[in-house]
């Protein structure tokens, strides 16, 4: 899995997944069409007009598979909404020094790449994707880097094997959790016993 | 070496590793809500699959229910499909289902405990990250995300890196008028919403042990805030006769819950020391439940409050919380929406009016709370108060239902989350204890909830 691709910065910390789809909005029985309302309240202006200022607004981000987030991205409630959300506008990976820990796992059930990064190197990104709308990242899952030749960037990050392995191979862990129902079942008829 | 509690529960419920650090973790209970469920009982439909215990499961409506008038038709469809949806997910499937009207709904960390089958060791999971309030009764207990409802509904298991732990101990006394809510709140605000990530808390110490089950279940329930994957409390007299007095439990079993407690030689990843004494009735002032600060203090001095918060607040830095006119008050929520968060509020209204600026709405947490509130009374005096009292459901926590906060609108809220629009669009909220709401719906202001236990 390579991601090569412009960026959208968003340099905020503590973005809650309130911000990222507000609960209004989570009134479907179903996965689809919840990129519309990414960042919705942030996005929009009164009347449903788009805020020009809001970043995702600017017509040289709109094809960006790239979120650059501040620390602390996807806090607050567990909605997976939020992962579908950003999965549905297009977004592949984030980019940010750390995750709220659900948030994280609902990117990962999604297909959505969360990359953690030094500060330092957040902040060098996101400051050249602000100088330069055009700047592309490379995202190699296999070699674990996130490349950028003209900011001399190649860094490395880290993912859990089986993540990575889920990722690359389009690994269900649902799937594999139900192979595993015997296993389980016996288990649970010890853990009566017990509990 | 000893074990923490957490680490007792944890090693008991491993179905086996899957990878370095990765354990299929067996959970006992599954709590279900309205919201976060349709598309995992989808995923199921298309997989094929029954779901594997569903006796394991127990399903309620509560995000989306109205308050006023709740057993007529809901208004908004969309509200109205995902509450029918789960009624005939859970016919369809099998599970235990409180909808709206059934004497056992309400929210649904409210009715768990309440209905006893929230029991100490147990491994317990929901698609909400509020899930950490039943930590009170010695349990993991974490919010989930939808694929992870429908793994749990489809092989009653998840597969998980285990949390570091952290330990946080407030010793000593708390002081008059200082409550359950301004505990977590100053806990918050001194680790910041991104605190404890990674980790699962252990609340420890004489503050803790000291304070009622409904009370633990107020800190707990805010682990989250801190980024915690979840907040337990240790199993003493008070959690067993609490369960006991839901359910009937044999003697082995309790010996057994006994045994699961942190031994003293226990190691935490890190440990947090904090002085009961130095903790203040607080409210937050930002955007975010790190951001509080206590009465007197200016606003500036609240933690981790950005330019951004204040000015969504509409906050002077150099103001101070205390006489901050409001419009709302918002008394319920998985947070604070417990029996005895309505006596204490009933306690200090009695025989008062609120102000004429405010609007008040007590919003009881379940259907069983609501009734013994009216078995004492309860609701005459927050009728008298000029207060409404409604029908129990999540309602301006979130307000997913009708109950929101108008834009610009400043409301003193019991609930969790003060983040900008969580109460509605524009809406701008304080959160607090029910102590100091209550003292609020009385002047009309931001108030310490002090001078009014004073004058009595």
């Amino acid at each position: 899995m390579i991601i090569n691709s412009t960026t959208i910065p968003l340099p905020i910390d503590n973005v809650d997944t309130d911000q990222i789809i507000p609960a209004k909005f989570l009134k479907q029985i179903d996965k689809k069409g919840y990129g519309k309302n990414l960042f919705r309240n942030w996005r929009y202006l009164e009347g449903n007009t788009p805020n020009p200022s809001f970043i995702l607004n600017a017509p040289e981000r709109q094809n960006a598979a790239i979120l650059l987030a501040g620390n602390n991205f996807g806090c607050g409630s567990s909605r997976e909404h939020a992962a579908w959300a950003i999965a549905d506008y297009g977004i592949r990976a984030i980019i940010a020094t750390q995750f709220a820990d659900i948030f994280k796992g609902n990117a990962y059930n999604n297909g959505i790449l969360p990359i953690e990064l030094e500060k330092q190197h957040v902040d060098s990104l996101t400051q050249a994707s602000l100088d330069n709308p055009n700047l592309k990242i490379k995202i190699d899952l296999k070699r674990q880097k996130v490349v950028s030749s003209e900011l001399g960037i190649k860094e490395s990050f880290d993912i859990h094997p089986f993540k990575k392995q889920c990722l690359i191979e389009g690994v269900d862990e649902t799937a594999f959790l139900i192979n595993l129902r015997p296993e389980i079942q016996k288990f649970e008829s010890k853990q009566t016993q017990l509990i | 070496m000893g074990k923490t509690l957490f680490d007792k529960i944890w090693d008991a419920h491993v179905v086996k590793s899957v990878a370095k650090g990765l354990d299929v973790l067996f959970i006992d209970q599954h709590y279900v809500h309205e919201v976060t469920s349709p598309q995992a009982f989808d995923g199921l439909r298309n997989r094929g699959v029954q779901v594997l215990f569903p006796e394991r499961c127990t399903a309620t409506t509560d995000h989306n229910v109205p308050t006023v008038n709740q057993l007529k038709p809901i208004k908004d469809p969309l509200s109205a499909t995902q509450v029918a949806s789960l009624r005939e997910n859970c016919k369809e499937f099998g599970i235990d289902f409180y909808g709206i009207g059934h004497e056992k709904q309400g929210i649904v960390h409210i009715i768990g405990p309440e209905l006893g089958i929230t029991q100490p060791g147990m491994t317990i999971v929901c698609g909400d990250s509020h899930t950490s309030t039943h930590g009170a009764f010695g349990t993991i207990a974490f919010g989930i995300g939808t694929s992870q409802v429908e793994q749990v509904l489809a092989a009653q298991s998840l597969i998980l890196n285990r949390p570091k732990t952290m330990k946080i101990e407030v010793r000593g006394k708390l002081g008059f008028g200082v409550s359950s809510k301004d505990v977590i709140l100053y806990i918050i605000s001194n680790l910041g919403t991104q605190g404890a990530t990674r980790h699962f808390v252990e609340y420890a110490g004489a503050v803790f042990l000291n304070m009622s089950m409904e009370e633990r279940m107020t800190i707990c329930n805010m682990s989250i805030e801190m980024g915690a994957r979840g907040g337990l409390v240790g199993i003493d007299d008070k959690t067993i006769n609490y369960v006991t007095s839901k359910t009937a439990i044999d003697e082995e079993k309790i010996a057994y819950w006994k045994s699961l407690n942190t031994d003293q030689d226990a190691k935490f990843d890190q440990v947090i020391l904090l002085k009961g004494e130095d903790i203040q009735p607080m409210v937050t002032t930002g955007t975010a439940p790190d951001t509080g600060v206590s009465f007197g203090k200016n606003i500036g001095d609240a933690s981790h409050l950005s330019e951004k918060a204040l000015k969504y607040m509409q906050f002077k830095p150099e103001e101070k919380v205390d006489d901050q006119k409001i419009d709302y008050v918002f008394i319920g929520s998985c947070t604070n929406g417990r029996i005895e968060d309505l006596r204490i509020v009933a306690n200090l209204v009695k025989g008062k009016k609120k102000a004429n600026n405010v609007s008040v709405w007590v919003v009881p947490g379940s259907m069983k709370v609501r009734r013994q509130a009216v078995k004492e009374n309860l609701d005459k005096i927050f009728l008298e108060a000029g207060f409404e009292f409604r029908e129990p459901g999540c309602s301006a926590c979130l307000a997913m239902n009708d109950d929101k906060i108008p834009p610009g609108s400043l409301c003193v809220s019991t609930s969790n989350r003060n983040f900008e629009g969580r109460q509605g669009d524009g809406a701008r909220t304080v959160l607090a204890s029910p102590l100091t709401a209550a003292a609020s719906a009385i002047t009309g202001k931001i108030t310490d909830p002090r001078v009014f236990l004073n004058d009595n």
